[in-house]
């Protein structure tokens, strides 16, 4: 067996055969999902509460994780200021090595925060060998299992990853309002946002009200709202047909709009555009981003598993940032609306600070707007 | 960019503590970057020893002195359009601003590539640095500047104490203090103020125990900009960065901290309008949010060389073309080759570096580690636990520790106490005597309390301890030895815990398959499929990230390893020659070495490139993995050669000389009698086990007698003694015992040294001879070399004869190095090395021809020669060393039989002072002296050329002064003190001295090189130096006009 230092073993499984033991560690139990993996060095609480990484096993690829544990909670405004959600989204987690931390405002270890929460991980496993597997053969289903016994992995994996609504489990269920200075209202069409995008939003300095990724273009236009956010969310935007109606709706009305991660993919749909599954997805925090109207490089946080190909973009729109390592189409302006979208996360959180002038921007949308 | 058809490239010189062979790389990489886009190069640099100074990487070179002044006679030659001052150090840095401030480079319409100098001088100024901070809003630490001794006590009292003292630009934080009251303050102000370029320091609140953090930069001209590294320093501030271990990527850091601080260091970067790369190194409270930037250095850095190696991304490449215009987009990622430069390394591994000291060389140097470098070289380790890094780390020290637990020091009887002495006065090394404390019961906070190193790395440190401790005495099952390795315990470590020996537990392991993984740096994490061959090895792993060879003609090249003093970038040259020379008889020839400075750990040099250990474990690991044909280990230096026999016993083949040959020569008992046989000479010697057999050799032969004792008991270094009270000294010290005799030979006075750097295939040898100016017992890498030779022209036929019946009777097959002392025209053999030597770039380049391509040659098709073949000298080429005595706090300077220069520098003339003086102004802080200012003269040894000396430099236009207690008769005699006082008033421009004085002198001398002064430490050097300054012809052309040149 393998020197376990928590005394359980653990297993990763990848849908193509791939079987790999090590320790376990976290909660015990067994899990399902899709099998990704970050190359994010560190900002571990940030990334298992990332609300878009719900159903899916991730593994991070830097060998040590965990060495300054987890903080308590910081809330400011019902904002959370260091997680991106209230709860660990992924369904387990997957590392070289799960470290005891040495913190001055850690509150509790990696392991025992994911034992609380019941999320169960996995150490001591090549994990540059499951990146080479994924990076081959694209994202697959994979099962983890920590301080269980599995029989055969393939029959704990009930549902693929495509085919699931996880806004269901990740939008709020009624709407939340985050009242600030301004008593002008953004709407976000919150399907499981990360904090670090509500966090940039209230900074501008409206009223935040969230609303559920459900809700009707009527819902939304009750608030009166100056300008509207999509934002992030987990899963496969091809089925989410109603949020893609709903944005439609609310492009109506022409407000300025600002479309972020799955928001970006949405206003694609919606625009009469098309989303594919990418091969493996971006997930990191090194990730280029040209502005092709200015050829200026930013260095970005990436997140997502669906993409938008150059000749995908919708009629009427313009590509504004490109990737320039795949050409995956990174952000879009719209000619005709005042819309704007990154596929990128100009929040970071975690990442580079870089292009949070992304959300000054759409304020200085929202202002101009107010001026007509 | 438009128009620029050739670069003037300015080189760093000779290696100096704080200005190594990172330059060697860093300006090796440029020059290519500026070959690829068919811009002719012109290489300014006089360290001959490295791999820059070559027709494989410039077009043109200069050989001289970098300085404005000699910088500028090639600009008149060579009209470049720029010129590239970010690649050769802080030497390079200040050669272009001087050039700019005396508008030579506006006289000559020169651009400056990169970051323009008012950017560069944004930075260098500690006050103009502070005000570019304030002004844009970075957070700074409380701090004033002063221009006086007094301005700087009354701020110290404004912040409080504690304080530190920096001075501004200067290299190696040399000249930088903390002062904990205002007594040491005083104490250490003058000094302070005597390094400072600019006549300022800056006095700030000391930071104790504060976090230190370094992040690299690239920025194009267009204002994109990227962050490469995050670097982590073990060692809290208060230790110079040089001076401390350090991990990449930052391991303690949550995102707010380290993203905050990135986007600091991008706006430190757009405020000095970089174009290129800089450092910018941070404080960070380690129990809150609050950091401080600390400063920047606005060019290619030993850190940048590091972050480089460390992630793949290749800053100094990246930078030169970012110097042309491009922009960080338009640059493809030489390493994935699928992405661009616009990124930002990620890495699924762990760095470090592990800095190496050679402080038990010098008398009375200060050997705790403090703001200031002393450091002579440094290792990087690679691994995917922190403890694999680490304990690699420490074997690749070469300092006879297994790792960080099972060393000497580890299983002694040393108490807690004892090791927390140490670790409070941050003696080098700090893991071993961490580990002991651990083991003698020590906590994490006691560790903690006394070092300031986080937690989280000491815990891991008290991990490896408990695990160790953990096995003692156990039985060895596979499992646990593979979780072993995991943790980077060697096979020798293992053998100590559980009582066996390394050759078992290898066998363990080889019989079952145990091996490291060979995994791929690739800058993505796997993310993308890389391109190229940088690899390390890991047990944190289950598969092989290349398919493994098995099959061809395939030579594994063992480097040098870290650099220390007598083992530098000559040997990186070595390797790198020896590389380029065997690609075409090969099929695949790779490398293993672990230097982050070196060219030959360029990934784009090397074909293939294990950046990993050097020891018999692990290139047995190698070869039972992969398949090599043979494995070179002559090329780095002693290193390889220490390992030859054991690998050659467990079946490897060596390339070129056969371990056997190598033991015969290397042995001192075997070779002697081979000379004994051959009927040539050698000094009398003996291997004594105790003082009755000393006493009867000294009886005999009388003295003086050359002294050295086993360093690995005492510790301390060869001798030349010359009375009974001596001799007994050295016995008391030397602690004799049968398993560590004492060798002791007799030692030939005012006699000549000469060597021969040779390559051979056994029968015939093409060599080049030097003449060293200093006598024998000044160690040859200290001594000034000539060639052709000089004064020992005589016996040049017989040492050749010597050399070539060595080499045959021995069976060299490749590169040696032969040592003589030449007394009344009679040559004694005193060492022969059957591998490349320290000399031999110089030997080469001096020539024209390059003797390590030579060396392969012998090896596989002969050379084609029954004789000794000497090629013909077409000019004078001169080697000079560079001595490190300022960084060196508190050493007495002087020469003796252990080598104590830092590095070396050489030129070619037209005659023999021509070279010289050019070779020995290269060497800083030598300079002219201003006439009219005074030249204090004194000495016991060599008295009639220090007296042919003064008489040269009073010729010059010096007024000579001399000392009481140590006269040269025919100058002005001057007391100690007033002496001391004409130093510090700066009226003394040059001290010459001979001999070994330290209780008379030791305070002339320490002044002499605490305040920057040139000091000639040799009479007959002295003499051969003033006699050329007195004529002071000097020629300034390419080398190859000298008919030099590889």
């Amino acid at each position: 067996m393998t020197y376990c230092k928590r005394g359980t073993e653990g297993l990763i499984y990848l849908e193509d055969g791939t079987l790999l033991r090590g320790c376990g560690f976290g909660a015990k139990g067994v899990r399902y999902g899709e099998v990704v993996f970050t190359t994010a060095m560190n900002g571990y609480p940030e990334s298992m509460t990332d609300p878009s990484y719900r159903g899916q096993i991730l593994i991070i690829t830097h060998p040590l994780v965990g060495n300054y544990g987890v903080p308590d909670p910081i809330v400011r405004n019902g904002i959370l200021q260091n997680f991106e959600s209230e709860k660990i989204q992924i369904e387990g987690l997957v590392v070289t090595e799960e470290t005891d931390p040495s913190k001055w405002n850690s509150s509790k270890s990696l392991h025992q925060w994911m034992v609380e929460q019941g999320v169960p991980g996995v150490s001591s496993v090549d994990t540059r060998l499951l990146v080479k597997k994924v990076r081959t053969l694209g994202s697959m289903m994979g099962v983890i299992a920590s301080g269980e016994q599995v029989e055969d992995p393939r029959k704990h994996i009930e549902l693929r990853y495509d085919e699931i609504d996880f806004t269901r489990f990740t939008s709020p269920k009624s709407p939340i309002i985050h009242q600030n200075n301004s008593p002008d209202i953004i709407v976000l069409v919150d399907c499981g946002i990360k904090h670090g995008i509500l966090e940039e939003l209230y900074k501008t300095g409206f009223t935040i009200v969230r609303v559920p990724c459900k809700s009707s273009a009527d819902e939304i236009m009750n608030y009166s709202p100056k300008g509207v956010v999509f934002g992030n969310g987990p899963g496969n935007p091809n089925i989410l047909k109603d949020l893609v109606k709903n944005f439609s709706a609310v492009m109506e009305y022409k407000l300025p709009t600002l479309g972020i991660c799955l928001g970006h993919q949405v206003a694609t749909l919606a625009l009469g555009g098309n989303v594919r599954k990418m091969k493996f997805g971006h997930r990191a925090i090194n990730k280029p981003v040209t502005d092709v109207s200015n050829n200026k490089c930013y260095i970005s946080t990436h997140n997502h598993g669906y993409g938008v190909y150059k000749e995908d973009i919708p009629p009427d729109t313009q590509i504004w940032f490109v990737n320039p390592d795949d050409g995956v189409v990174e952000g879009l302006i719209h000619k005709k609306f005042p819309l704007i979208t990154t596929q990128f996360h100009p929040e970071a959180r975690p990442g580079p600070n870089d292009t949070t002038w992304v959300f000054q921007k759409f304020k200085k949308m929202v202002i101009k707007d107010e001026g007509n | 960019m438009k128009g620029i058809k050739k670069v003037l490239v300015v080189g760093s010189g000779p290696i100096k503590i704080a200005e190594a062979a990172e330059f060697d790389y860093s300006g090796s990489q440029s020059l290519k970057a500026y070959r690829e886009e068919g811009i002719e190069t012109v290489l300014v640099n006089s360290n001959v020893a490295t791999v820059q100074t070559s027709y494989g990487m410039t077009d043109k070179l200069y050989m001289v002195p970098v300085t404005w002044w000699s910088v500028e006679k090639v600009i008149e030659q060579e009209r470049p359009d720029a010129i590239a001052i970010g690649f050769g150090g802080q030497t390079a840095l200040n050669v272009g601003v001087d050039l700019y401030k005396r508008g030579i480079l506006q006289k000559y319409g020169i651009r400056v590539l990169g970051t323009p100098i008012e950017g560069i001088e944004k930075a260098l100024s500690r006050e103009k640095f502070r005000e570019t901070m304030i002004d844009v809003k970075i957070p700074v630490p409380p701090s004033f500047s002063a221009k006086s001794s007094e301005e700087a006590l009354e701020k110290a009292e404004e912040i409080g104490y504690p304080v530190m003292v920096r001075v501004s630009f200067n290299l190696g934080g040399r000249g930088s203090t903390v002062a904990w009251d205002r007594e040491s303050l005083r104490k250490s102000i003058d000094r302070a103020f005597s390094q400072s370029y600019i006549g300022e320091v800056l006095v700030e609140k000391y930071l104790h125990h504060w976090k230190e953090l370094e992040y690299e930069v690239v920025r194009d001209s267009k204002g994109n900009s990227a962050v490469i590294a995050c670097v982590e320093n073990l060692d809290p501030m208060g230790v110079h960065t040089g001076e401390s271990i350090v991990i990449t990527p930052c391991q303690t850091l949550d995102n707010k901290e380290l993203q905050e601080m990135r986007t600091l260091s991008m706006k430190v970067a757009e405020s000095i309008s970089l174009v290129g790369e800089c450092n910018v190194q941070f404080a960070l409270d380690p129990s809150s949010y609050t950091y401080y930037v600390i400063e920047t250095n606005p060019r290619m850095s030993r850190s940048s060389a590091l972050a480089s190696k460390a992630t793949g991304y290749p800053l100094a490449y990246v930078s030169a073309k970012l110097s042309l215009g491009y922009t960080l987009e338009e640059i493809l990622n030489k390493v994935s080759g699928a992405t661009c430069a616009c990124f930002e390394p990620s890495l699924d591994y762990v760095v470090m570096k592990i800095p190496r000291w050679d402080l038990q060389k010098f008398e009375e140097v200060d050997t705790s580690l403090s703001t200031e470098m002393k450091s002579v070289g440094e290792i990087m380790s690679i691994g995917r636990s922190f403890e694999e890094a680490l304990q690699k780390g420490l074997r690749m020290l070469d300092i006879g520790e297994p790792g960080v637990v099972g060393g000497r020091y580890y299983m002694s009887t040393a108490p807690k106490d004892d090791a927390l002495k140490k670790l409070s006065k941050r003696i080098p090394y700090w893991p071993i005597w961490a580990a002991k404390a651990f083991k003698e019961g020590a906590s994490v906070e006691e560790v903690y309390k006394v070092t300031g190193v986080d937690r989280f790395f000491l815990r891991k440190i008290e991990n490896l301890v408990k695990t160790f401790e953990g096995i003692k005495g156990s039985k060895l099952d596979l499992e646990k030895l593979k979780y072993l390795k995991t943790l980077g315990f060697s096979d020798e470590q293992v053998a100590v815990a559980i009582n066996s020996s390394e050759e078992e537990v290898w066998k363990v392991r080889s019989s079952n398959r145990i091996l490291p993984n060979i995994k791929l740096i690739d800058t993505l994490a796997g993310e993308w499929p890389a391109v190229t061959n940088y690899l390390y090895l890991t047990y944190v792993g289950s598969e092989d990230d290349i398919e493994l060879n098995s099959t061809g003609n395939n030579l594994l090249i063992v480097g040098a390893g870290g650099f220390r003093i007598g083992v530098s970038v000559e040997f990186d040259w070595g390797v790198v020659e020896l590389m380029k020379a065997s690609l075409k008889y090969f099929d695949q020839v790779a490398v293993l070495n672990y230097n982050p400075e070196t060219v030959s750990t360029d990934w784009d040099v090397t074909r293939k490139l294990y950046f990993d250990e050097i020891s018999a474990e692990r290139v047995l690991d190698i070869v039972n993995k992969e398949k090599y044909t043979y494995v070179a280990t002559f090329a780095g230096g002693q290193l390889g050669n220490n390992i030859a026999k054991k690998l050659e016993e467990r079946g490897v083949k060596l390339f070129g000389t056969s371990g056997s040959s190598v033991d015969m020569a290397e042995d001192r008992e075997k070779f002697s009698k081979l000379l004994d046989k051959l009927g040539i000479k050698q000094p009398e010697w003996i291997s004594a086990r105790d003082s009755g057999e000393i006493r009867k050799f000294v009886d005999q032969v009388g003295f003086p007698v050359l002294v050295r004792p086993s360093y690995v008991l005492s510790g301390s270094s060869m001798s030349i003694v010359r009375s009974e009270q001596e001799l007994e000294e050295v016995i008391q010290r030397a602690r004799l015992s049968t398993r560590y005799p004492v060798v002791i030979s007799k030692f030939l006075e005012n006699a000549f040294e000469a060597e021969v750097d040779a390559v051979s295939d056994g029968k015939g040898v093409i060599g080049v001879v030097m003449e060293h100016v200093e006598e024998a017992g000044v160690h040859s890498g200290d001594s000034t070399m000539s060639i052709p030779t000089r004064k020992i022209t005589p016996v040049v036929q017989d040492l050749k004869k010597i050399s070539l019946t060595l080499a045959r009777e021995i069976g060299v097959k490749g590169p040696f190095n032969l040592q003589f002392v030449i007394k009344d025209n009679m040559p004694y053999v005193i060492e022969m090395n059957l591998r490349a030597s320290r000399s031999m770039p110089f030997s080469s380049k001096a020539k024209g021809v390059n003797l390590m391509e030579m060396a392969v040659k012998g090896i596989l098709q002969g050379l084609d020669l029954d004789e000794f073949m000497e090629p013909e000298s077409k000019s004078w080429a001169v080697k000079s060393p560079q001595f490190s005595w300022t960084q060196l706090k508190d050493s007495y300077p002087f020469l003796g039989p252990e080598m104590r220069s830092t590095g070396e520098a050489a030129s070619l003339g037209t005659s023999f002072y021509d070279a010289l003086l050019k070779s020995w102004l290269s060497c800083s802080p030598n300079r002219l002296p201003k006439q009219g200012k005074i030249a204090l003269v004194y000495g016991k040894e060599n008295i009639d050329s220090l007296r042919e000396a003064g008489q040269n430099l009073e010729r010059y236009g010096l007024t000579v002064n001399t000392l009481d207690f140590a006269e040269i008769s025919g100058f002005d005699v001057v007391n100690p003190e007033d002496a001391l006082s004409l130093i510090r008033k700066g009226q003394v421009d040059l001290v010459v001295t001979n001999g070994y004085m330290k209780n008379l002198d030791y305070n002339i001398r320490r002044t002499t090189v605490d305040l920057n002064i040139p000091i000639i430490l040799n009479g007959r050097l002295a003499k051969e130096v003033s006699h050329a300054m007195s004529l002071n012809e000097m020629t300034f052309y390419e080398i190859r006009r000298y008919g030099g040149g590889i």
